[in-house]
């Protein structure tokens, strides 16, 4: 047994509203660079939909993530080793910009300078990557709401693996959101996939990074990722991903997608699984017996010898303990309430999702039919094959089995808690149903519904203690303040200077000899009372002293 | 005058292309891409990439083994001189055409498509034509040198290649490349040109021929970097309390 940790998180899907505000702020924080205008670390999609970039599911076309070849061996989908670096020239199965979309800005001086007229002056759309002006047809979230999948919703490749049996009719429809982030996966096959080695996983809390500075811009990632979660920065010719906001993570705090999040949909925790068992899982013979092959690769954190393992694996005790609080596993393998995206691409995702039950929901209170009555619910789980099959597409490689459970126990909560809320005896017989106690119905109920931000977000920090006496900038002791450092130099360029290397070099310089931030001509951009630090003495927020006059 | 193109412009070349390299390496590692175009178009890069590519690397093979095998080895293992030619001058052809090939199509595509044009430097427009000029002048002295024999035949084995051998072995003797056609001496002019360039452009891209990736696990796993934790690295003089 090799005890490894690994942070995760959890999407309880009934809750979203396709706000796009983890979205939005996650861009804000990471992908708001030039070169990185059409890149989406965290994206919302509608489903039934094509995605972002459109039609990523389809394997067959984009040849991501892995697959058995004859004897039942590992390989990933897009060839081996050799046929690998064949391609290296020219990826066969890259996504080209128009399958994600043209970013663009607009014009916006016409507004203002267009001379007199008689039509009003219009900012015209233009084109971020090649400067000129675009007609714009599609974006990273162009079919939300549905809106137009009259036109594109069959072209989902999910929907198309049930399409027998579905007409596409909008007034039949149903839908649902979708947030995607990274999967942080256990076995990630743009790790195997890099040429150059650049991308690894921590050992520490499993987040997969890129290093921008072994990164060579083969691309090899891009294709490799079946959830086309690795992107390609147009500008410096490097791979970029999702990085669970590890700066955050490592000092104990969620990340800016679950930070933001209006639904408080998400559940962040650590995983301790067995890394001696994860390729074995992977290999599954049968696609649909991948999710629980999955559940067994994670370790009991409560099991003595578990915890004995991470000891010796490592693994600090604070971190142990923050595993056995864990939403995730509670979730996962307490609950068994929460399922992977797409098992069936054997990349062992650690984004896990609890399916919507509000699909159903809302075909039953359309008929006029108590839509919070356990047996009106459960048969129409039964009854209502096109989603529930359509969400056993995206979380269970097909298999309808897991899926109904879920959901099963999702309308047996809501049955259950009613009659509490209700003022009525709580009735026994529906937890039971789904072979749950009583007790454990509530305590699902607690974590799903009204779980404080302590209990969603369970983040051990990384040795925050070390790190804390060994950062020069959070010592609370400046050394200018006790005679060292360079007096003159106040706020930001305070303190012990900084190892100059080329990356920081013209900032520093520019920083260090800029007399803008420290005594601007004008009066509006000086140093004020409210933004001074106490150190020097600004021009022109004291009157000026007997010696200077 | 001979010495001046044949013995200090090559070392101050190459000086420039180890160094370059070296202190690009150190200080540019985020710099060092390929900086691909591919997401801007592919439909005329699918053809031309490859086909230059692997041109390229054909190029380069025999440029190594006619520059660097001594025409006594090859006649010690029994290959005669003419062999030898017939086998070099058929090779080179297919590799340097299709580099040739692929390379139009590459200068075509980077100046007619929008986002591949505006996104090239000038360093890359002075690299392309750098590059393309030693292509064309290669592919002149395979064709007329060797092919039809325009000024009489020249057998390089027995002039660039001594003196390129003697110039790494830092003993240059610049009487060798006088003594060869213009054809010969403007290709290795030109491409030591190129050389000095080299650092400076996308071509380290070179350097980074994932080899390795053969023989590496699959999936890479790493530790957190305990020499740095946070910004800056320990100073001098301080231990860490652990």
């Amino acid at each position: 047994m090799k005890v490894m940790a690994q942070m995760a998180m959890v999407m309880n899907l009934d809750k979203c509203i396709g706000c796009h505000t983890c979205s939005v702020t996650c861009k804000q924080a990471w992908t708001n660079r030039s070169g990185t205008e059409y890149i989406w670390f965290n994206n919302v999609e509608t489903r039934p939909g094509l995605g972002y970039p459109r039609t990523y599911e389809d394997q067959e076309k984009w040849k991501g993530g892995w697959e058995l070849d004859k004897r039942g061996r590992m390989k990933l989908k897009a060839g081996g080793r050799l046929k690998n670096l064949m391609t290296i020239f020219s990826n066969p199965v890259l996504p080209s910009i128009g399958e994600y979309y043209e970013p663009w800005t607009y014009d916006y001086s016409t507004l203002t300078d267009a001379p007199a007229q008689e039509q009003t002056p219009v900012a015209r759309p233009k084109s971020l990557i090649s400067g000129k002006n675009m007609k714009i047809e599609w974006s990273a979230n162009w079919d939300d709401d549905l809106g137009g999948s009259m036109a594109t919703a069959h072209r989902d490749p999910m929907l198309k693996k049930i399409a027998d049996k579905v007409k596409f009719e909008f007034e039949q429809t149903f839908m649902f959101y979708l947030p995607r982030i990274c999967e942080h996966c256990l076995n990630p096959s743009c790790a195997a996939s890099c040429p150059s080695g650049a991308i690894y996983k921590r050992e520490e809390d499993g987040i997969v990074l890129v290093d921008q500075e072994k990164c060579r811009g083969w691309r090899k990632c891009v294709s490799g990722c079946p959830y086309k979660k690795i992107y390609f920065n147009h500008r410096t010719g490097k791979a970029e991903k999702c990085t669970f906001c590890f700066p955050r993570i490592e000092v104990g705090l969620p990340t800016v997608c679950a930070e933001t999040c209006v639904g408080r949909l998400r559940y962040i925790g650590l995983m301790l699984y067995d890394a001696d068992k994860v390729l074995a899982a992977a290999s599954t013979t049968d696609d649909e017996g991948l999710v629980e092959a999955q559940r067994d690769v994670f370790l009991d954190p409560f099991d003595p010898e578990v915890m004995r393992e991470a000891e010796r694996a490592g693994i600090a005790r604070d971190w142990v303990d923050a595993a056995q609080r864990s939403p995730i596993y509670a979730l996962i393998n307490t609950f068994r309430v929460a399922l992977p995206l797409h098992p069936e691409y054997r990349t062992m995702p650690m984004v896990w999702y609890i399916p919507p039950l509000s699909p159903v929901v809302d075909v039953v209170a359309e008929t006029g039919e108590d839509a919070e009555d356990t047996g009106n619910l459960f048969a129409a789980i039964d009854a209502l094959r096109i989603p529930v099959e359509y969400l056993a597409e995206l979380f269970t490689a097909g298999d309808v089995g897991p899926v109904d459970a879920v959901l099963k126990k999702l309308a047996a909560m809501r049955c259950y808690m009613r009659d509490i809320n209700m003022g009525r005896d709580p009735d026994a017989s529906i937890p039971a149903a789904v072979e749950m106690t009583e007790e454990q119905m509530y305590d699902m109920y607690r974590l799903l519904a009204i779980a404080k931000y302590d209990e969603r977000y369970v983040i051990p920090p990384a040795h925050a203690e070390l790190a804390h006496s060994l950062e020069e900038l959070s010592t609370e002791c400046s050394v200018s303040d006790y005679g060292g450092g360079q007096q003159d130099v106040f706020g930001e360029g305070s303190g012990t200077p900084t190892p100059v290397a080329v990356e920081n070099f013209q900032m520093l310089q520019a920083r260090q000899t800029s007399d803008s931030l420290a005594g601007p001509v004008n009066k509006a951009g000086r140093v004020n009372l409210l933004n001074w630090d106490g150190k020097g003495s600004p021009p022109g927020m004291f009157p000026p002293t007997g010696s200077d006059s | 005058m001979s010495v001046f193109f044949f013995v200090i412009f090559p070392y101050v070349c190459l000086t420039t292309f180890v160094v370059g390299h070296l202190w690009r390496y150190r200080y540019d590692k985020f710099g060092w891409t390929t900086r691909s175009s591919q997401l801007y178009e592919n439909r005329l890069l699918r053809i031309g990439s490859p086909l230059f590519h692997f041109g390229m690397l054909g190029v380069v093979g025999g440029h190594i083994i006619g520059l660097l095998v001594p025409e006594s080895w090859t006649e010690a293992v029994g290959i005669s001189e003419h062999g030898y030619h017939v086998v070099a001058v058929a090779g080179g052809l297919v590799a340097g055409l299709a580099a040739l090939v692929g390379m139009v199509i590459l200068i075509y595509r980077r100046r007619t498509v929008g986002p591949v044009f505006s996104a090239t430097t000038v360093m890359d427009k002075v690299m392309y034509a750098f590059l393309a000029v030693v292509i064309v002048l290669g592919m002149w002295n395979t064709i007329a040198g060797s092919i039809l024999t325009i000024g009489g035949e020249y057998n390089y084995r027995e002039g660039v290649s001594v003196w390129y051998r003697s110039f790494l072995a830092f003993q240059p003797d610049a009487s060798l490349m006088a003594r060869a056609p213009l054809g010969f001496q403007l290709h290795a002019l030109v491409a030591f040109g190129l050389f000095a360039l080299w650092p400076f452009t996308r071509l380290v891209h070179v350097f980074s021929a994932p080899v390795g990736y053969l023989t590496r696990p699959y999936i890479v796993y790493r530790s957190r970097d305990d020499d740095q934790l946070g910004s800056h690295r320990d100073r001098r003089g301080w231990d860490r309390v652990s």
